[in-house]
C-alpha cells in the first residue's frame, strides 16, 4: 500500500472515531464556529470536534507542526479533505486569519511575528477581519488614503475602512496604510496589523440588498500602533497584499457553490415545482434550457479545478488556470442563482411571513447575495483586465 | 481519471504537432480545395499518418492495433485540428473501426482491422437521414430474404462516403437496429459526393434493394443501437478534441493579431473593449481543454457517465468554437472576411463539424435527459 492510501485509511479511522455523529451533518451558518477570544459553540460536540481537531493541528492541516498547524504537504491535505467531506464532517473553525492572514505571515512574517500570531489562528483564539477597500478606493485600490504616519516608537493611523466583514465581531484587523504621501500609488502603502481594542478604532454595520449587515465600516481615530505589526519591508505592503488576494480569490472561487440558500439542488428544485412531462422532461423547456446550461457550466468548472490539482501534482502546473477560477466561478455561482430563482417563481419572492418555507426564503437571500461575489476580491472586470494582460500579454 | 497527459502521449503530441505543421498546414486543405482534388484528402499524407501508427492507435493489440487509447488519439486529433488536416482518421477510425471492435464477430475483426490498422482499408458509418443528427429510428430498412438481407433507403452527410471502400449502414430491423457491412460498390448504391463549405469530404448515399449476406451484419436488434450509442460517443469527443484543437489555434492567431495591428496610434489590444473579449475566450478554451480530457479518460477507462461526457464535450465545443471563429473574423476585421486569411477555413470548419453527431441543442436535451430532467 503506497504512503498516501496508508494515510487515507489513518485520517478515515481517526475521523469515524473522533467526529461526532451530531458534527457529520451539514452545517448551517448559525452553527459556524467562528474563532475569536469570546468563542461561542453552538454546542458541546462542536467544541469537542472543534477542540479535538485543534490538537491535533488539523485546523490548518499545511501549517507547520511548531506552530499549530498538522505538517502535511497539499497531497495529504487534499486527501484529509476528502476524507472530512465523504464522512461529511464541518469545518470545526471559520476565520479570516485561517484563510488569508496566516498564510502571508508565513510568507512575509519575521519569526516574532510568526510565534505571536500563527498559533493563535491555529487555535482559534483570535479572530480576524480585513481593511482593504476605502470609500474612495475599490476596484481602485491603490488610491487608498487611510495613512500611517511613522511617529518614531508607533505609527498613528487615520482614516476609514469599508466592507470589512464583521469587523464588529473580530479581534484584530489587517489592513493596508499609506506610509508614503509622496510615492506612487501602490509604492507608498504597507501592511500593517492592528488589535481592534486599541483606542480610536470603532465600527458600525452596513445593511445589505440581502437584508444581512456582516459588512460593516471601520474607523480609525488617531490610532496608536506599535511598529513590530508592520508586516513585510515598510512600503511594500502591496507585494503583501497581492499574494494574499490570491487567496481571497482562491476562496470565493471555492465558497462560489457554497453561499448561503436552500437545501435542494437546482434540479430538486426544478422537479418539485416545475414537474416533468411524459417524456421525463421538464415542463418548462425554457428554464430547462438554462438549466441545464448551468449544470454544464459546473461541470465543465469543477474538471478545471480538478485538472489544474493534478497538473500541480504532476509538476506542469498552468500557472493561468487559477487566474480564471475566480472569475468563472463566481459568474456560474450567480448564474446559479438566477436560474433557482427563474425555477421557483413567485414562490422565491417571499421576504418573511409563515406563508413560505425556509428554502424559498433562503432562494432569495442566497440570489442576492451572490450579487457580491462578482465584486468582493476584485470585480469580474478587473479579472478580466488581469487576464487580458497578464496571460494573453496584451498590451497597456 | 486523469486530467494529464502522460510523457508518451505528450511526445506523441508534439511528434503530431510537427509532422501536421510541415506536412499538412492549413495551405494544403486550400490546395484540395482549389484544384477540386477527386479524393478530397491526399492519399501520401494519410499513408504518413497510418505509419506514425495514427490509424493503429486505438485498436486491440490482437488485430495488430497499438492499443494505446483515446487519450493519445484525442491529442493526436487536436492538432488536426489546428491545421485542418484532412483525412479518413474519423470516419474509418473513430467510428468504423469502433463498431467492428465492440459489435464485430471473430471473423468480422480479424479481416477488416487489421486492413484498418495498416491503412488499407477506408470506411464511412452512413447514418444520418435528415437535415438534423439524428441516432435513432432509422427509415433506411433492411429486410430478411431468405439468408440475405434487402437494404433500402437513403444516407445523407456521410463522412468520406465518396472515397470508403466498405460502409456501415445503420438500418431498421423489424425490431431495432441493424448494422451492416457493405462494400461500397455493391450493385444497388449510388453515391454522389458533394462539395461542402469546409472542403471536406460528404456523401449522399442511396440504396436501392441492395442485396446483402446475413454474415454481413455486425450487430442484431438486440445490440445495434447500443454499438451505434458507443461509437457514436467516441465520435462526439474525438470531434470535439478537433473542434478544440481548431478553436485554440484560431483564437492564438487573433491574440497575435491583436499585438500587431495599429489603429489610432495605438495597438488595437490595448483597447478594453478587445481584452475583456479575448480574455473570456481564453476562459471558455480553459474549461473546453478540460472537458475534452476527462472524456478521452472516460472512453479509456470505460466510464458508465461516458455518454454525458461525451455531450458535455459536443455541445461546449460546438458552442465555443462557433465563438472564437466569429470573434476572430470580426477582430481582424477586413481581412477577416477575405478568403487570403486562413481565418474563414476555421469558421466554415466549425460549422460543419457542430452538424457532426449533433448540434449544442440536441446534446444540451440529452445531458438533461441523462441526468434525469
Amino acid at each position: 500500500m503506497s504512503d498516501l492510501d496508508q494515510f487515507r485509511q489513518t485520517v478515515n479511522a481517526w475521523l469515524e472515531e473522533n467526529c461526532p455523529p451530531s458534527q457529520r451533518i451539514p452545517i448551517t451558518r448559525e452553527e459556524q464556529v467562528w474563532a475569536g477570544k469570546n468563542k461561542t459553540f453552538p454546542s458541546s460536540d462542536a467544541k469537542l470536534w472543534f477542540e479535538r481537531m485543534r490538537d491535533k493541528g488539523w485546523t490548518v492541516p499545511e501549517w507547520p507542526i511548531e506552530l499549530g498547524g498538522g505538517g502535511l504537504d497539499e497531497q495529504h491535505a487534499k486527501i484529509l479533505k476528502e476524507e472530512m467531506k465523504r464522512l461529511g464532517c464541518r469545518t470545526p473553525l471559520f476565520d479570516l486569519g485561517i484563510w488569508m492572514l496566516g498564510p502571508a505571515v508565513l510568507e512575509y512574517g519575521t519569526d516574532e511575528q510568526r510565534q505571536q500570531h500563527i498559533p493563535k489562528i491555529a487555535r482559534g483564539e483570535v479572530r480576524w477581519c480585513q481593511g482593504y477597500s476605502e470609500p474612495g478606493a475599490g476596484s481602485d485600490l491603490a488610491s487608498l488614503q487611510t495613512r500611517a504616519e511613522d511617529k518614531g516608537d508607533h505609527f498613528l493611523v487615520n482614516g476609514t475602512k469599508i466592507w470589512t466583514t464583521n469587523a464588529d465581531k473580530a479581534d484584530w484587523i489587517f489592513c493596508l496604510v499609506r506610509t508614503d504621501p509622496d510615492a506612487k500609488k501602490q509604492e507608498g502603502i504597507s501592511f500593517l496589523l492592528i488589535d481592534m481594542d486599541d483606542a480610536g478604532v470603532s465600527t458600525t454595520p452596513i445593511e445589505l440588498i440581502s437584508g444581512e449587515s456582516e459588512f460593516c465600516q471601520t474607523f480609525f481615530d488617531n490610532v496608536k500602533v506599535p511598529k513590530a505589526n508592520l508586516i513585510g519591508e515598510l512600503n511594500k505592503g502591496w507585494s503583501v497584499a497581492k499574494s494574499l488576494l490570491k487567496h481571497e480569490r482562491k476562496l470565493m472561487a471555492e465558497i462560489g457553490g457554497d453561499t448561503p440558500g436552500p437545501s435542494f439542488s437546482p434540479i430538486q428544485a426544478a422537479i418539485e415545482y416545475i414537474g416533468l412531462d411524459q417524456s421525463g422532461r421538464l415542463k418548462d423547456i425554457g428554464i430547462r434550457d438554462e438549466l441545464v446550461r448551468h449544470e454544464m457550466a459546473f461541470r465543465a468548472i469543477g474538471l478545471t479545478h480538478f485538472r489544474s490539482f493534478e497538473e500541480r501534482m504532476n509538476g506542469v502546473a498552468d500557472n493561468n488556470v487559477p487566474l480564471i477560477m475566480k472569475y468563472v466561478g463566481t459568474e456560474e455561482s450567480k448564474r446559479k442563482e438566477e436560474v433557482l430563482m427563474a425555477i421557483l417563481g413567485h414562490r422565491a419572492l417571499g421576504w418573511y411571513d409563515d406563508e413560505f418555507n425556509v428554502d424559498e426564503l433562503l432562494t432569495n437571500r442566497g440570489w442576492l447575495f451572490s450579487k457580491a461575489l462578482s465584486i468582493a476580491g476584485g470585480t469580474s472586470e478587473v479579472q478580466l483586465n488581469i487576464i487580458a494582460k497578464r496571460v494573453l500579454g496584451l498590451p497597456d | 481519471m486523469t486530467l494529464v497527459l502522460n510523457e508518451e502521449q505528450r511526445l506523441l503530441k508534439d511528434t503530431a504537432k510537427d509532422f501536421l505543421n510541415s506536412a499538412m498546414p492549413v495551405s494544403a486543405l486550400r490546395q484540395l480545395r482549389d484544384k477540386k482534388d477527386s479524393l478530397g484528402y491526399s492519399r501520401e499524407h494519410w499513408q504518413q499518418m497510418v505509419e506514425l501508427g495514427w490509424a493503429s492507435m486505438v485498436l486491440p493489440e490482437a488485430y495488430d492495433g497499438l492499443d494505446f487509447g483515446y487519450m493519445g488519439l484525442g491529442a493526436v486529433i487536436e492538432e488536426s485540428g489546428r491545421t485542418l488536416a484532412a483525412s479518413p482518421l474519423f470516419s474509418t477510425v473513430v467510428l468504423c473501426s469502433t463498431i467492428i471492435v465492440e459489435g464485430g464477430n471473430e471473423e468480422q475483426k480479424s479481416i477488416l482491422l487489421p486492413r484498418i490498422a495498416a491503412g488499407d482499408l477506408n470506411m464511412a458509418l452512413a447514418l444520418e437521414e435528415s437535415p438534423h443528427h439524428q441516432p435513432s429510428g432509422f427509415t433506411t430498412t433492411a429486410i430478411a430474404d431468405g439468408d440475405d438481407f434487402i437494404i433500402q433507403g437513403e444516407k445523407l452527410f456521410v463522412l468520406d462516403g465518396h472515397s470508403a471502400e466498405q460502409l456501415i449502414v445503420a438500418t431498421q430491423l423489424e425490431t431495432g437496429v441493424g448494422l451492416f457491412i457493405v462494400d461500397a460498390n455493391s450493385t444497388g448504391i449510388s453515391r454522389r459526393r458533394h462539395h461542402m463549405i469546409d472542403s471536406r469530404n460528404v456523401a449522399t448515399i442511396s440504396f436501392d434493394q441492395v442485396r446483402v449476406k446475413a454474415s454481413a451484419l455486425i450487430a442484431n436488434a438486440k445490440r445495434g443501437q447500443d454499438i451505434l450509442n458507443t461509437a457514436m460517443d467516441y465520435g462526439r469527443v474525438c470531434i470535439a478534441a478537433e473542434m478544440l484543437g481548431g478553436a485554440i489555434e484560431c483564437f492564438e492567431r487573433t491574440v497575435a493579431y491583436l499585438k500587431e495591428r495599429d489603429q489610432f496610434g495605438v495597438k488595437i489590444g490595448s483597447f478594453q473593449a478587445l481584452q475583456h473579449r479575448a480574455a473570456k475566450m481564453f476562459i471558455e478554451l480553459e474549461l473546453s481543454k478540460s472537458v475534452v480530457l476527462d472524456a478521452l479518460s472516460a472512453i479509456d477507462d470505460k466510464r458508465a457517465d461516458l455518454p454525458q461526457l461525451a455531450s458535455l464535450a459536443k455541445a461546449r465545443l460546438n458552442d465555443v468554437f462557433e465563438l472564437v471563429t466569429n470573434e476572430a473574423v470580426q477582430m481582424h476585421g477586413g481581412i477577416g472576411v477575405t478568403d487570403e486569411l486562413e481565418i474563414g477555413f476555421f469558421l466554415k470548419r466549425s460549422r460543419s463539424a457542430t452538424q457532426i453527431l449533433g448540434n449544442s441543442g440536441f446534446h444540451r436535451d440529452r445531458y438533461a435527459s441523462l441526468c434525469g430532467y
